[in-house]
């Protein structure tokens, strides 16, 4: 039997979480730039503090442009809550906090942001928490590194630079037959291109930095709690079924079922760690999300046209873009990603790094800078900016080669793009030329 | 806390703490396919006020184990074997939608034992729809879809959560989703098969708050008449662009309207 309809995303993008101003009725969301919010009792204070009234104390814990935020990014996601923080890298680290303390283990996919490996690999070691990388096209190998004292996996949707498909519905059964969530970075996809709680996912992480803002003009992150995940069954998780000292021993899956991790991430994780979002940047966010639906579109139709003009140049190697018939994860991409594969694909440029070189520097439309999920098309060497702390089989593990170059893919004209790219390519070749007759 | 009611297992919320016989006891009651966290702001907010909080999970809900009951008047019987095993002789009983139902009942055939009720988008008699009735004895996810779309305001359909960061119809929808298959069934038979409503709200003797929600669609105040007209003089606190799920469409306001009885 076929249920009510709900609204669909893009009507989500522009009105989930918000209600005309009651104060002013503004349409638009105002910006509550304050750091405080005034009780009207001490009663009302205390019920506040004690998580017996719906309201807001200060803004670090929440604030109203904030909330609406987080409530937009609930409902197009599908789950019972967010939070919005400092940066994506912000919300990855309250996610693995609220989970988890020294002497814990994360199994993450090897394909990822440059930063999330530099956290998991170097920084989280230091505070007793150690991650085993496995290859993300190989379901099985995150089985096969899961430990007693594992908490979380971790991988993005399409990894980064190589476009890894993540094949959220094995991987997720192997974790949950493990009694463990499965976290994923979504900012390559956005709930546009895929509902990864729909696959299977429990916990989802945004750089909202990228295509929900669409601006590159904040830096801001977003942590998704889906409510699916049993954390009573696992067992694994005290932080979530266990008494907290730090809250007049509040068991928050008991008090707050569904919502008890991110009720704990933010009650204890926003409360004590304190990378919050700025409201100004939360309401830029929102600004991006309106017309969400109306730039993916725009991006991967962009993509395509992109991918093919350099899928047959002289000068490219070869184009890492999995709707193409000779990605390794084609067939996962038809499956999971029927609206198309984002707008990041990287591609082997012939002639090695003196190529890429002269390539990215002649480049005028593309803005060369470390960035992604922008209106504006840009382009990166990873090797040698983004993923320059890996060494050479991290690099190979994530599918880098020292001539790989990145793009964005933005909303210009998709004509000059390619009238842009076939400058670089010009250049790059003479580079070429000249080095093959010395 | 758990122990042991009817032979099986019952759970109750009580805001860690144990029952204080000096003080008066609050029981929260929640609807059908949920449990006792629909009620946790309450609960904490009366706890602090000095209350003793009881929670329940009926049974084959949430924590409790159990099959669930297939009428209000085995609920209400359930409800006060609980309170015997609690020791716990006097209420004030707060029920949500079904819940409210057993509020009604428990203070008409246990007037001794029920000191006020709230009943909380709640209303008798309760009729079902077949189409939810129909989805729910298919174990159906649209029942859920119905219940929760129907269960908020037009305007609460895009949220507007005044708890940060929220999003109502997906904290609801994993609530049913966590109910046992058949549950939700039971329940909505529950509802549409108590027909001694009227008759039990013209006994009630102990004070009676209703709380509607302006824009409910499931218990609309308009169907709520025949029920205040057979109760005794209620308080009727009707809640301003809030649908049936007042806890999370209007929590503030609703503390602030069960104060009077609870």
């Amino acid at each position: 039997m076929a249920g009510p309809k709900y609204p669909g995303l893009d009507t989500l993008a522009l009105h989930a979480g918000a209600q005309p101003d009651p104060a002013t009725g503004a349409r638009a969301t105002p910006i509550y730039q304050t750091a405080s919010f005034t009780f009207p009792d001490s009663d009302y204070a205390a019920s506040l503090f004690n998580i017996e009234r719906a309201g807001h104390v200060y803004s670090r814990l929440s604030n109203p442009t904030n909330a609406v935020l987080e409530e937009r990014i609930a409902a197009l996601e599908g789950g019972v809550g967010a939070i919005a923080t400092a940066s994506g890298q912000a919300a990855l680290h309250l996610a693995i906090v609220t989970l988890m303390g020294a002497g814990s283990h994360i199994v993450a996919a090897s394909a990822l942001y440059g930063g999330s490996h530099n956290l998991l690999a170097y920084t989280l070691p230091r505070f007793g928490i150690e991650t085993t990388f496995v290859d993300t096209r190989n379901p099985a190998a995150f089985r096969e590194a899961i430990r007693d004292n594992t908490r979380l996996v971790f991988a993005e949707t399409l990894g980064n630079p190589g476009l890894d498909v993540l094949d959220i519905p094995a991987v997720s059964r192997i974790a949950h037959d493990a009694g463990l969530p499965l976290l994923v970075d979504s900012t390559f996809t956005t709930p546009y291109l895929m509902k990864p709680l729909e696959l299977g996912a429990d916990l989802i992480l945004h750089s909202a930095t990228k295509f929900l803002s669409g601006h590159g003009i904040v830096i801001g992150g977003l942590l998704v709690d889906g409510g699916k995940f049993d954390w009573d069954a696992s067992g694994k998780f005290p932080t979530l079924t266990e008494p907290y000292g730090g809250f007049h021993n509040l068991v928050f899956s008991e008090e707050f079922g569904p919502a008890a991790f991110i009720t704990r991430a933010r009650k204890e994780g926003l409360r004590d760690f304190g990378a919050c979002m700025s409201p100004t940047s939360a309401f830029h966010i929102l600004q991006g999300i309106e017309t969400l639906g109306l730039r993916m579109q725009r991006h991967v139709d962009n993509t395509r046209k992109v991918v093919a003009f350099l899928e047959n140049h002289d000068m490219v190697a070869s184009v890492s873009y999995p709707e193409l018939e000779d990605h390794p994860d084609h067939g996962l991409a038809r499956e999971l990603l029927p609206q198309g594969c984002g707008a990041v694909f990287s591609f082997d440029l012939r002639g090695g790094r003196n190529a890429g070189v002269a390539f990215v520097d002649a480049l005028d439309l593309f803005s060369h800078l470390a960035n992604v999920g922008d209106a504006k098309s840009l382009v990166i060497h990873p090797a040698s900016t983004t993923h320059h702390r890996m060494d050479g089989p991290a690099l190979a593990a994530a599918g880098i080669s020292s001539g790989t170059i990145r793009l964005s893919i933005g909303l210009e004209e998709v004509g000059d793009l390619i009238a842009d790219l076939q400058q670089g390519l010009r250049a790059a070749q003479k580079i070429a030329e000249k080095e093959l007759a010395r | 806390m758990k122990l042991d009611v009817c032979g099986a297992t019952a759970y109750c919320y009580t805001n860690n703490r144990e029952i204080d016989r000096q003080k008066d006891s609050v029981v929260f009651v929640h609807g059908a396919g949920m449990d006792h966290t629909v009620w946790t702001l309450a609960s904490r907010h009366f706890a602090r006020h000095g209350r003793n909080v009881i929670a329940v999970d009926l049974p084959g809900h949430g924590r409790s184990g159990g099959e669930a009951k297939t009428s209000v008047e085995e609920l209400g019987d359930w409800l006060m074997a609980l309170l015997d095993s609690l020791q716990v002789p006097r209420v004030a009983i707060a029920g949500h939608s079904l819940g409210s139902l057993v509020a009604l009942d428990c203070a008409a055939r246990h007037p001794g034992r029920v000191r006020a009720i709230a009943m909380v988008a709640g209303t008798a008699p309760m009729p079902v729809s077949d189409a939810i009735l129909e989805a729910s004895a298919n174990n159906d996810h649209a029942a859920f879809d119905m219940l929760t779309q129907w269960g908020y305001s037009k305007r609460h359909q895009y949220g507007g959560n005044s708890n940060p960061g929220m999003w109502m119809i997906g904290s609801t929808l994993r609530l049913f989703e966590r109910s046992r298959p058949g549950v939700l069934y039971t329940d909505m038979n529950a509802c549409n098969n108590y027909h001694a409503g009227l008759e039990r709200a013209a006994a009630v003797q102990c004070p009676v708050l209703l709380v509607l929600g302006r824009e409910d669609r499931l218990t609309p105040v308009r169907a709520t008449e025949a029920l205040q007209a057979a109760l005794q003089c209620p308080d009727v606190s009707i809640l301003e662009g809030a649908g049936h799920t007042l806890m999370i469409e209007a929590p503030n306001a609703l503390l602030d309207a069960l104060h009077a009885v609870l």
